[in-house]
């Protein structure tokens, strides 16, 4: 496995990270030590039985690591590529105390793509039920619960506003992080299950809620789509955009290839990132992509950021400027676009609620950077469109649907997961709640 | 696939097509729209829904833009690739009393679902449409039936009173009471019109058309100020208080990609001309 060299790959879309051969996935399989209690489990948000197919790729046995690792997780080549494995399975790992962690993600990727390039087997589905099951949303939450239900045996409906399937998985994540016939080959692999896919249909709009709280059971997977806005002077300057909407341009929308696709972005030459997440590295790699000298600007040091630090160390190597503890102020335009940002230097002091140091401004550090786009990428919240929608359906402090552990919502016989229910959280933490609301619709449905 | 039932070429540009998609005619209301993407390459594009009959939706656009000159070429029979909605909140319909609509230009095709929807809430509807000339002028005997009062204008004076809907606006508030007013057109004229209304104190919607991509709150490619407050049109509209809306700061954004969608219709224009479409099989 190798990353392609940062200036090839800053020209296209295609993957960064080239993946393992089949000897170097058995060399690096042989390392485990197949732990009798083994933790890489317990740090895995689906479960899935890690040291089992790592066993089989050892054995040379790909059908069988295939069949092991989805049992627990029907989207193995996108977890493979996206989870933060450092922070779960592998951060745990026993080998990391003294040399270097399984390389468990690398290898889950491994097996994924070897399936889908040998003809990937359909897991077993269990005979009909005859229960009808509405999942809003095709995300990872929604497709995961979706997967899990229709193996159960439910008559399985996901509902999906837009023209393609796949949530962020679809607009967000950019394709050389995460191929976008990847993505397509998993949620192929979900409606073979015999899910049905219901596009262009907006829950709530398209479907009314007395229609959706028809089903047996409803499983609300609708993310958190609302993106935030610093609210400075300047926001709403032509070539300011969130996150959401220029990845989404280009993502879905395939405006790098605008005239070819109809849909225009604009092409900064000097763009300015705000954040430090993964959405923050997607969106300065992009712009990157696009033609742009980029700076990524963060409130905090770099040690602080929230993304994942090979996403870090990817956009590093791509030449994205950062400008840590540094805060904008204002954006600056002429003629009503951007001419520039304003910033102010931030000193960390003290800990704050998030348990990371708080940043202060430094009086008098005020200064201007000359950019002509500005990328807001200082996170979501849950998209407040469906659950506004239905009356008596409890919510959190932060618009998010309330929940106990099993996904169950203030309605009965409707469930919540991902991002609506938990807030802004990555891929795999969705799709481990998803999976659990999924038992929990089972056994209702079931009459447990 | 969403099918074209019907295709109709209304006056120069402007077009009025009926599309079969019956999860949006099933619970479309007054001032919502659709999104509609013509192919795998096409951008998405949001259309006031002007009219239902069963599973079917109308809409009426002017073919000014890349994708809408594409849709023009469409015939009844063609099918177009995505079509969602119904979007955005449906206009705040109640009994008010005595409601007036005006319609300027295309957006005259947004005004016969909202004065239905007040008519049969109780409502004394008076309708405005008004255009630059006779000849620009839309769905004039359908505005006719439903309204109980009715005035055309026009900039040139070829029909009806001679001079702009905001005129008639003006003498009808100066001589009786008027409780609550909706005005859609171009941002313009939405602009000017709702001038009108301030120093008489009548709540005024206007519908917004700034760019959008998905339509549904994700993005924030359509963000308006409304009230000095950061709106999504998508969600939070697309009608709005008229007098808290910063229209200047909205035609800005809608000028956005004006030099792509320039590239975008030439290279559309070469493209027709060399498959020799002429784009007139409606009249």
């Amino acid at each position: 496995m190798s990353d392609r060299p940062a200036d090839v790959r800053v020209h296209d879309f295609r993957e960064v990270d080239t993946g393992l051969s089949a000897a170097e996935a058995i060399a690096e399989a042989e390392r485990c030590l197949q732990c009798k209690k083994p933790l890489c489990v317990r740090g895995c948000p689906v479960c899935i039985d890690i040291p089992a197919f790592i066993r089989e790729i050892a054995d040379g046995n790909f059908p069988r690591a295939a069949r092991s690792l989805k049992d627990q997780n029907m989207l193995p080549a996108i977890c493979g590529r996206v989870c933060p494995q450092e922070a779960q399975c592998e951060g745990v790992c026993i080998l990391g105390n003294k040399e270097t962690p399984i390389r468990i993600g690398a290898l889950e990727r491994f097996v994924a793509d070897w399936e889908r390039g040998n003809g990937p087997e359909l897991p077993e589905v269990a005979k009909p039920t005859g229960k009808r099951v509405a999942v809003v949303g095709s995300g990872p939450a929604g497709l995961t619960a979706a997967a899990e239900l229709a193996r159960a045996g439910h008559a399985v409906t996901i509902f999906e506003s837009l023209h393609e399937a796949g949530g962020v998985l679809t607009y967000g994540i950019p394709a050389f992080r995460l191929p976008k016939e990847v993505v397509k080959a998993e949620i192929d692999q979900v409606l073979a299950l015999g899910a049905r896919l219901k596009k262009n249909h907006l829950a709530g709009r398209s479907i009314s809620m007395d229609e959706l709280l028809d089903y047996d059971a409803v499983f609300l997977g609708t993310g958190a789509g609302l993106p935030a806005f610093m609210c400075i002077p300047g926001e709403n300057l032509n070539g300011v955009y969130s996150a959401n909407e220029f990845l989404t341009r280009v993502n879905l929308m395939h405006a790098d290839a605008f005239p070819a696709f109809d849909t225009p972005v604009l092409h900064g030459a000097r763009v300015a990132v705000i954040g430090g997440g993964n959405v923050a590295m997607d969106s300065a790699r992009v712009a990157r992509r696009l033609g742009a000298k980029v700076s990524l600007i963060y409130r905090r040091g770099e040690e602080e950021m929230p993304a994942r630090k090979a996403e870090v160390l990817h956009a590093n190597e791509e030449g994205i400027e950062f400008f840590t503890c540094t805060n904008p102020t204002r954006i600056l335009g002429e003629q009503c676009c951007v001419t520039g940002i304003e910033c102010v230097k931030m000193s960390l002091c003290g800990i704050d609620a998030s348990g990371r140091r708080s940043p202060e401004p430094i009086e008098g550090s005020e200064f201007t950077l000359d950019v002509d786009m500005v990328i807001q990428a200082i996170g979501t919240s849950p998209n407040p469109l469906l659950v506004s929608l239905i009356p008596g359906l409890e919510r959190g402090r932060r618009g998010n649907v309330a929940v106990d552990k099993n996904g169950r919502t203030s309605i009965p016989h409707v469930y919540a997961g991902g991002d609506i229910a938990t807030g802004a959280a990555t891929v795999i933490e969705a799709m481990g709640s998803a999976k659990r609301a999924a038992a929990a619709i089972n056994a209702m449905l079931k009459g447990e | 696939m969403y099918k074209v039932e019907s295709a109709t070429k209304l006056a120069d540009r402007v077009y009025e097509y009926w599309i079969r998609a019956p999860q949006v005619a099933k619970h479309a209301r007054a001032g919502q729209f659709i999104i509609l993407r013509l192919h795998e390459a096409g951008e998405r594009v949001p259309l006031t829904i002007s009219a239902v009959r069963g599973d079917t939706v109308r809409v009426i656009f002017m073919a000014v833009g890349k994708t809408t000159q594409e849709l023009a070429t469409l015939h009844a029979g063609d099918s177009i690739k995505d079509v969602v909605g119904p979007l955005g909140k449906p206009s705040e319909i109640e009994n008010y009393g005595t409601c007036c609509i005006i319609g300027g230009g295309v957006g005259i095709a947004s005004t016969p679902l909202i004065a239905k929807e007040l008519k049969n809430a109780g409502n004394h509807v008076i309708g405005i449409i008004g255009a630059r000339n006779a000849d620009l002028l839309i769905l004039e005997d359908e505005m006719q039936e439903i309204c109980d009062e009715f005035y055309i204008t026009t900039d040139d004076g070829s029909k009806g009173v001679h001079g702009f809907a905001a005129d008639v606006l003006k003498k009808l508030l100066e001589e009786r009471k008027i409780d609550r007013v909706w005005i859609i057109g171009p941002a313009i004229m939405m602009k000017v019109t709702s001038g009108v209304t301030v120093p008489y104190g009548v709540k005024t919607y206007v519908s917004l058309n700034p760019i959008m991509v998905d339509g549904t709150g994700m993005c924030g490619s359509c963000r308006v100020t409304v009230g000095g407050e950061t709106k999504f049109a998508c969600v939070d509209g697309p009608e709005f208080d008229a007098h808290q809306v910063d229209f200047v700061e909205l035609m800005q954004r809608q000028r956005i990609y004006t030099g792509q969608e320039k590239v975008s219709l030439e290279r559309f224009a070469e493209h027709q001309c060399r498959c020799g479409e002429g784009g007139h099989h409606h009249e």
